[in-house]
């Protein structure tokens, strides 16, 4: 190791440092260097020591939480896929389907995100920030198995640049740079992220599903797509279109089509309590976000009369879309979301809420987890402004208590 | 006893290497060092010349903005080095020490008989109201000050922080003598206790003061939280605090009659071979204390104070006005080879991604290592955990680091000093030095006020 690391420093540094020949790309090397090694740089004012952690084992932590959502998403896509086609498949057929059609995703989104985000710093002489190694796992979780790769690479270099390098880089953003991605493309292709997409496909038009070698009962509609139709009568069918033997469990589990990463409730969940156990997500957003949406999804079942979306248990919504991926993984980025303790718990309340209102509500889209949190993170500022004058109130009040008394 | 305040925020940081209740005291200190820079916000101007033969207790300079305040020899022999820096701003000044001390003879008396102007009259002029600071701002009182009250953190709670039973041990007639001088300053004097830590009679049987008592993990014991908790500094207001040994000190001044600077400081850090307790005179050099008792052929750091708020010092340096402890850590400039991925048993860590949190009692040899590099804030919420005040830490700071000094006012910056941010510093992802910016708005209100 310690080989390397003068390898590194005597032979390769020296080409990048100022008067170098490749000087310019300093954040380059910089970033590489600091990736194989966390740099010895000793305290040189205020506390001796410091805590181990950084931003990049925080941001890994992260990536880490996503993996069985990865993982089961890669399955999944196979899964789906063979429902559709009527094929029987073992676990492994399917789990190697969907990698195939996850991994170059996956790939698209890392080099093309960390290749803007190394020309920024190079352009701005400042060193590799880690966010991107989140927002480039999230981007993938949350697009269609079927989207062309080039939308891929125009959606990330759209969310890095205009979600954050305009604000400033990691740290400064005001919107979630996944969800920017994922924006982008539901207002720029909203074709290629609704109606069939949501399975993976071999033979596609554009984004239409050749019917050829179909079962017979396939429909591609995403159980929101289902509730959401005018036709919809409280029964869900799966891709082959037979209805599930138990909804919840299966939507629970994830057996549904979806964005890759969205459809199991449980491996978010894992994730989701993973973060909380290493103190990384806040439980408060987390919790938060699910008891806005029951409770929203409650008061519709209150009002629902003949409206059968409305009277769709409020559970379900729990486990359908891209809630629980949302409140786990989306909702909680530390930058984008509210920063005082309360003002975390309204936020992601408003978040749960907002996503069964337009879910349920407005017909155009028939999922809200999207929106409501974009909204809610440009709300977030505002959400802490209140709290943090609740604070100040009291002060000031303190003190007017005191000079009165001293009078 | 009254009721326990208990503290949940915080966080004790366990490091190997505390002081054995051993007190040794080294041989010949020959010289001792009093640096200004010790005193933040005062301007320093020289009473003395190389060459000139000073007592303990003959002052040596004096601030300038308050001319009262004399900054005294802690022993009697001869200047010999003023040591100047840029501007010529004076850095230290040296005093060869003589063989047997002689002391400027303030008179003994019983402060209770004296009036506050007299007792005011006599610290001032002895060199031991530099070790009266106030609130707001943490820096030296303001003899003209009123203060709502002095209030006395009886335990420290820092990591392998001096145990303060022991350091007063056999000194109770003077620390009561101290409190009752400090209870002519004010009209109230808060003695702050451990519910369980503090043992001694000398605090708990101390009388003409109200005594409070404490609970929970680092930073129960540092005076603002104290004050937060119990009577919280509003704008305008005004509250002293003093450490239990300078208490000491101050007793002393009325019982011998003399400065008597005298104190016992902790020998603490992994480093250090045999830890203990050394009783030395303020201002001796740390070679003498230490005596090559710390582990050889290895970078170490020496810190005057703890791990947390200390200053760093040469190893040619002395022992600063303030210091009560020494800490000898290994310097940390390894790096380390994909240390963001390793499960890092041997990592201490306030949150929990390292697996040492497996091992809750296990201690730890931190070096200095920073452990990551410097970033803007992305994590939220961290600071909050080991901050037990009613005040929003990073909103505190963002106003500092936005000169927005209205805002400061607003957020509570009245109410906290540098030390109260060291545990939020320590837990920092971005490694944000938060001491420093906080130091940084005091003094930028300071100034406004002026």
């Amino acid at each position: 190791m310690k080989a390397l690391h003068k390898f590194l420093t005597d032979k390769i540094e020296p080409h990048f440092v100022k008067g170098g020949k490749l000087e310019k790309i300093w954040p380059v090397y910089d970033g590489f260097a600091t990736f194989l090694f966390v740099p010895g740089h000793a305290t040189h004012k205020g506390a001796h020591i410091r805590d181990a952690i950084d931003l990049k084992r925080t941001m890994i932590m992260v990536v880490l939480a996503m993996v069985p959502a990865l993982l089961f998403g890669m399955f999944n896509v196979g899964h789906q896929h063979y429902l559709a086609t009527g094929e029987s498949a073992e676990f492994m057929d399917k789990f190697l389907y969907g990698a195939i059609k996850v991994l170059p995703i996956v790939i698209v989104s890392y080099s093309v995100g960390l290749g803007v985000e190394f020309l920024f710093c190079i352009i701005k002489k400042h060193s590799i920030n880690e966010g991107f190694l989140v927002s480039g796992m999230l981007i993938p979780l949350i697009l269609p198995a079927d989207i062309p790769l080039w939308m891929v690479a125009v959606a990330t270099i759209f969310a890095v640049v205009i979600g954050k390098e305009v604000f400033g880089g990691t740290g400064m953003n005001i919107l979630n740079v996944a969800l920017v991605a994922r924006a982008f493309l539901f207002f720029a292709y909203p074709t290629y992220m609704s109606g069939d997409m949501w399975v993976g496909m071999d033979n596609r038009k554009g984004y239409e599903v050749v019917k050829e070698g179909l079962v017979d009962g396939y429909t591609g509609a995403t159980n929101l797509a289902q509730a959401a139709d005018a036709s919809f009568a409280g029964h869900f069918r799966n891709v082959s279109g037979v209805g599930y033997e138990n909804t919840f469990i299966d939507s629970f589990l994830g057996l549904i089509p979806g964005s890759i990463g969205e459809t199991s409730t449980l491996a978010i969940l894992l994730g989701g309590l993973f973060l909380v156990i290493i103190g990384v997500g806040s439980w408060r957003i987390m919790l938060s976000v699910f008891t806005g949406a029951y409770v929203m999804g409650l008061i519709f079942n209150l009002v629902a009369g003949d409206n059968a979306f409305m009277a769709m248990p409020a559970h379900y919504h729990l486990v359908f879309g891209g809630l629980a991926f949302g409140a786990v993984f989306m909702a909680t980025d530390p930058v984008s979301a509210a920063q005082t303790n309360l003002g975390k718990v309204i936020y992601g309340f408003g978040i749960g809420v907002l996503c069964i209102l337009i879910r349920v509500v407005n017909p155009a889209y028939p999922e809200g987890m999207m929106l409501a949190i974009l909204f809610f993170n440009v709300m977030a500022p505002l959400i802490d402004y209140y709290v943090v004058q609740g604070n100040i109130k009291s002060r000031v009040k303190r003190l007017k208590l005191a000079t009165n008394g001293n009078k | 006893m009254s009721n326990v305040i208990r503290i949940k925020k915080g966080l004790d940081i366990k490091l190997k290497g505390e002081a054995e209740k051993i007190t040794v005291s080294p041989e010949n200190v020959d010289t001792v060092v009093i640096s200004p820079l010790d005193f933040h916000g005062s301007v320093p101007k020289l009473s003395v010349n190389i060459g000139d033969n000073v007592k303990a207790g003959t002052p040596l300079f004096y601030d300038k903005l308050r001319p009262s305040v004399q900054f005294t020899s802690p022993v009697s022999g001869e200047v010999i080095e003023i040591n100047r820096g840029e501007k010529r701003k004076i850095l230290s000044i040296r005093v060869l020490a003589d063989k047997t001390t002689e002391y400027v003879d303030f008179g003994k008396s019983d402060p209770l008989s004296l009036s506050r102007e007299e007792i005011i009259d006599r610290i001032t002029r002895s060199g031991v109201w530099p070790a009266i600071k106030q609130r707001p701002f943490d820096v030296i009182a303001n003899p003209e000050h009123a203060p709502k009250s002095v209030v006395i953190s009886a335990f420290d709670s820092a990591p392998l922080a001096p145990d303060m039973d022991f350091v007063v041990h056999g000194c109770g007639n003077e620390f009561q003598t101290g409190l009752n001088a400090l209870s002519k300053l004010a009209p109230a004097v808060f003695l702050n206790v451990h519910a369980s830590r503090t043992k001694s009679e000398i605090f708990l049987k101390a009388k003409n003061v109200t005594i409070n008592t404490f609970d929970g993990p680092h930073p129960s014991g540092n005076v603002g939280v104290q004050i937060h908790l119990t009577q919280p500094i509003n704008k305008g207001e005004t509250v002293w605090t003093m450490h239990p040994q300078d208490v000491v000190i101050l007793g002393r001044l009325f019982t011998e009659g003399r400065y008597n600077a005298t104190k016992v400081v902790a020998l603490t850090g992994s480093e250090i071979v045999k830890r203990r307790y050394v009783k030395v005179i303020s201002g001796a050099p740390v070679k003498n204390i230490i005596d090559g008792n710390y582990t050889p052929d290895k970078e170490l750091r020496i810190i005057g104070g703890n791990v947390l708020t200390g200053n760093h010092i040469h190893e040619t340096g002395n022992l600063g006005y303030y210091h009560n402890q020494l800490t000898v850590i290994p310097e940390g400039k390894e790096p380390e080879l994909f240390g963001w991925l390793l499960p890092g048993l041997n990592k201490f860590s306030a949150s929990k991604t390292f697996f040492s949190w497996l091992t809750p009692s296990k201690q730890y040899s931190l070096d200095t290592s920073q452990h990551g590099e410097d970033r803007a804030f992305v994590v939220t919420g961290e600071y909050e955990k080991v901050f037990p005040m009613n005040i929003y830490p990073v909103y505190l700071l963002k106003s500092i680091l936005a000169n927005d000094i209205e805002q400061m006012e607003n957020l509570g910056i009245y109410e906290v000093a540098p030390e109260d941010f060291a545990l939020c510093e320590f837990v920092c992802t971005s490694k944000i030095n938060s001491q420093e910016i906080v130091r940084k708005g005091l003094d930028m209100l300071m100034e406004e006020m002026m």
